[in-house]
């Protein structure tokens, strides 16, 4: 049925006549250049009551419970969410859960905790996760199982998102499951469908992370000389793996890995590669103008990256790239397709996420000396997630497709648009 | 007898200056204090004028030296005690030539007249004795004493010129002439101020908890927030440890990142220090330590102001206002 009504209302919902005459709004529209246009999501829009109110009703009707702000918020991100980990989402729900499967509440607890981080750890658990549901699950009766499969996970994504905002590149694998959900013929048999869909999460598994790993070390192989001295900031698995792998091609380089507070993920790197022998040197962010001299080559990972080819990555990534640019050092991100993402951001406050405040407090000399920050009335604690590296300083994306400028990025995700349609 | 009891108690002063300054350099914070490592200083060369025996100038200067070169040996990177041995120095010959009766005028070096026809009389030995010369050097040393004790008060006064309401501020580490430019300024106007915490030390937690109990509105970020951050700032505000005669600083580690991210969005970066900072050095000081370096190299084309307590200055200034405040043959100790 072709015959499709749309209206256009001042809110910019788009609404859409269906088949039973209802009006009905629809999330995505295509436009005549084929492009797509998405609602905001709730996460970046805490300042709005109208939205707050929203999102309360839904999670009420998914019977999940809300998490609720921590703390003084800097008023140049009120538009964002500040949880603390000391009240993860499961101190409010009833363990077992009639509506979230276990796997779920486990793997939510993992994420609002920390215990898996990095954007690749994170998509691979939720695929995991997944999959246990998809094996648990049966269909009632007069059901379809494209139709309901999907509404089942509904729920379960809106808890995640409660525990942790999802990443891009966990945004891109939901988005692949739901659409090869919806893909399965009706007449399908109920153990044929699930093996298909395990099938097909086993591939993504394998295609988008696993190959894409090994054939973007295959490139970077062939960046890395004898005698190179390269930079690394934090705990990127994908360069992790990269380095391993030249090391053990026999390329002859050493590593020094850069950390920054609060998080200190530059100590969990460097105890990967000093297990696989590689002479490597540790410094703090701020030594960073201090031994870039030194230094040959950048390497770095991404979370995401956006369509107007700037790269989202962990806080401090574009202190990093910026300093390495007024040396003159070349500057490589490292980032599988998967990754990337179809918004656009120019700085770091529009989108981000805020972690708990409480981290920045330390103890140094026997003094904590903001041990009761929250007592001052106009003091504010900020623990930046993430932030945005513009294009010019990345002198080249290293991706399965190969090597790209950062520019090229919409041009891959229109490729991709164009397969998957 | 007043003469050797008055020594002995001089030595033991000038034994505790200097093992203070050899524990203070070690890890509590290179710019805490140099405002009063500089009054401490000058207070002890005054001593030293005071009640060592000397007949001439000559004498007392080589006295000074002496000293000097053991405070400074005693902790090599705190510079302000070699800069106030040298004012003291400066001091010394104006005050020489002034009692001879030669004026101020004649000493200046840049005259090339003079530099052709002054050739036998530059063979200054600074030996003849004038009475008045003790009295005249320790008013002059008082003099300058009187200045530093003013200096923060000074440069916090600028404070309303340079900050404009609703601004957003950001300042790294601690230092106490920023901390009184800021609290100055946020009596009379209400803005916002970003301090970076400037790990591993973390001053910053004692600056932001210090400038929030003042009434100021702060945020608390962590070094590697700086640029995600710096496209909101309007300006930066930072002090230094020294000032170097190109221009340059060097400051807290860190500081270079901050200067290079403000470069990138155009946000002025100024430097608040007073005039007793400046230090001479014939090439670019490199940083200092080597597994956690605690300083950083400014350039000077990253620096837009100089706030001093004699007024605001460009980088390119400070070569005169050196060549003002120390003789060139005072370089050495």
């Amino acid at each position: 049925n072709v015959g499709i009504l749309i209206r256009l209302r001042a809110d910019s919902h788009c609404h859409i006549k269906n088949e039973d005459d209802q009006w009905q709004i629809k999330e995505h529209f295509l436009t005549p250049l084929g492009s797509v246009v998405k609602r905001l999501p709730e996460h970046i829009q805490v300042d709005d009551p109208d939205v707050l109110k929203k999102l309360a009703k839904k999670l009420e009707r998914q019977q999940i419970p809300r998490r609720l702000d921590y703390g003084y918020k800097v008023s140049l991100f009120s538009h964002l969410l500040q949880y603390s980990r000391k009240a993860p989402l499961t101190q409010q729900l009833s363990i077992p859960s009639a509506v979230i499967h276990p796997a779920i509440v486990r793997l939510g607890l993992q994420y609002s905790q920390g215990i898996v981080a990095g954007s690749n750890a994170r998509s691979i658990a939720l695929l995991h996760a997944f999959k246990q549901v998809i094996s648990d699950y049966t269909t009632p009766s007069n059901e379809e199982l494209s139709r309901d499969l999907v509404n089942k996970l509904k729920p379960y994504i809106s808890f995640l998102n409660q525990c942790r905002p999802l990443s891009a590149s966990m945004g891109n694998a939901i988005k692949y499951i739901k659409k090869e959900i919806s893909n399965i013929p009706s007449q399908f048999k109920e153990d044929d469908a699930k093996k298909k869909l395990l099938n097909c999460i086993e591939c993504f598994i394998e295609e988008k992370i696993v190959l894409a790993a090994k054939a973007i070390a295959k490139s970077s192989i062939e960046k890395i000389n004898d005698g190179d001295v390269i930079l690394v900031y934090g705990c990127s698995s994908l360069v992790n793996h990269i380095l391993c792998e030249a090391f053990e091609k026999g390329r002859k380089f050493r590593v020094i890995v850069v950390d920054s507070r609060p998080r200190l993920e530059g100590r969990e790197a460097l105890r990967r590669l000093v297990q696989k022998g590689i002479s490597c040197t540790y410094v703090l962010i701020s030594a960073v103008s201090y031994i870039l001299p030194e230094v040959s080559k950048v390497f770095l990972g991404a979370h995401a990256l956006l369509a107007n080819g700037y790269v989202m990555s962990r806080v401090g990534t574009s202190q990093i790239a910026l300093v390495a640019k007024a040396f003159n050092v070349p500057v490589l991100v490292c980032c599988e397709t998967y990754k990337f993402c179809e918004r656009v951001q120019t700085d770091s406050f529009v989108s981000n996420e805020l972690d708990d405040p409480d981290d920045l407090i330390v103890t140094r000399k026997g003094e904590t000396q903001l041990k009761d920050w929250q007592q001052v009335p106009r003091l504010g604690l900020l623990n930046l997630v993430y932030d945005v590296t513009p294009p010019d300083f990345v002198d080249l994306v290293i991706t399965d497709l190969g090597m790209i400028p950062c520019t090229s990025v919409p041009v891959v995700l229109r490729v991709k648009n164009v397969d998957l349609l | 007898m007043p003469g050797p009891y008055r020594e002995t108690d001089l030595t033991e002063k000038v034994e505790a200056f200097l093992s203070d300054l050899k524990r203070g350099g070690s890890g509590t914070g290179p710019l805490r204090g140099s405002a009063e490592t500089a009054r401490e200083t000058t207070a002890l060369l005054r001593r030293i004028t005071a009640q060592v025996r000397w007949s001439s100038a000559g004498d007392l200067m080589e006295v000074i030296r002496k000293e000097g070169r053991r405070m400074s040996a005693a902790q090599p990177s705190e510079t302000t005690v070699g800069n106030m041995i040298r004012r003291v120095l400066k001091i010394i010959r104006e005050e020489y030539a002034r009692s001879r009766g030669s004026s101020e005028e004649a000493d200046q070096q840049e005259s090339l007249h003079k530099l052709l026809t002054s050739g036998g009389l530059s063979e200054e030995n600074f030996r003849q004795y004038f009475t008045a010369l003790k009295a005249n050097v320790i008013e002059a040393i008082n003099e300058l004493l009187t200045e530093l004790e003013g200096t923060t008060d000074n440069i916090a006064m600028q404070a309303l010129e340079h900050i404009h309401s609703n601004e957003v501020i950001m300042t790294i580490g601690r230092s106490r002439t920023v901390e009184a430019f800021l609290k100055d300024a946020a009596r009379k106007r209400k803005f916002h101020v970003i301090v970076a915490e400037c790990a591993p030390f973390c001053q910053g937690h004692e600056m932001a908890t210090s400038l929030s109990k003042d009434g100021i509105e702060t945020t608390v970020i962590t070094d590697a927030a700086i640029f995600a951050v710096m496209s909101r700032v309007n300006k930066v505000i930072i002090g230094t440890q020294t000032v170097l005669a190109n221009g340059g600083l060097r400051a807290v580690n860190g500081t270079h990142t901050l200067a290079l991210a403000a470069k990138h969005h155009s946000t002025p970066l100024i430097v608040c220090a007073p005039i007793n900072f400046l230090f001479i050095s014939g090439e670019i000081l490199s940083k200092v330590n080597v597994h956690c370096p605690v300083f950083d190299y400014v350039p000077p084309e990253l620096i837009t102001l100089f706030i001093s307590n004699i007024g605001g200055h460009a980088p390119s200034y400070i070569y005169r206002l050196m060549s003002e405040l120390y003789h060139p043959e005072d370089h050495e100790l």
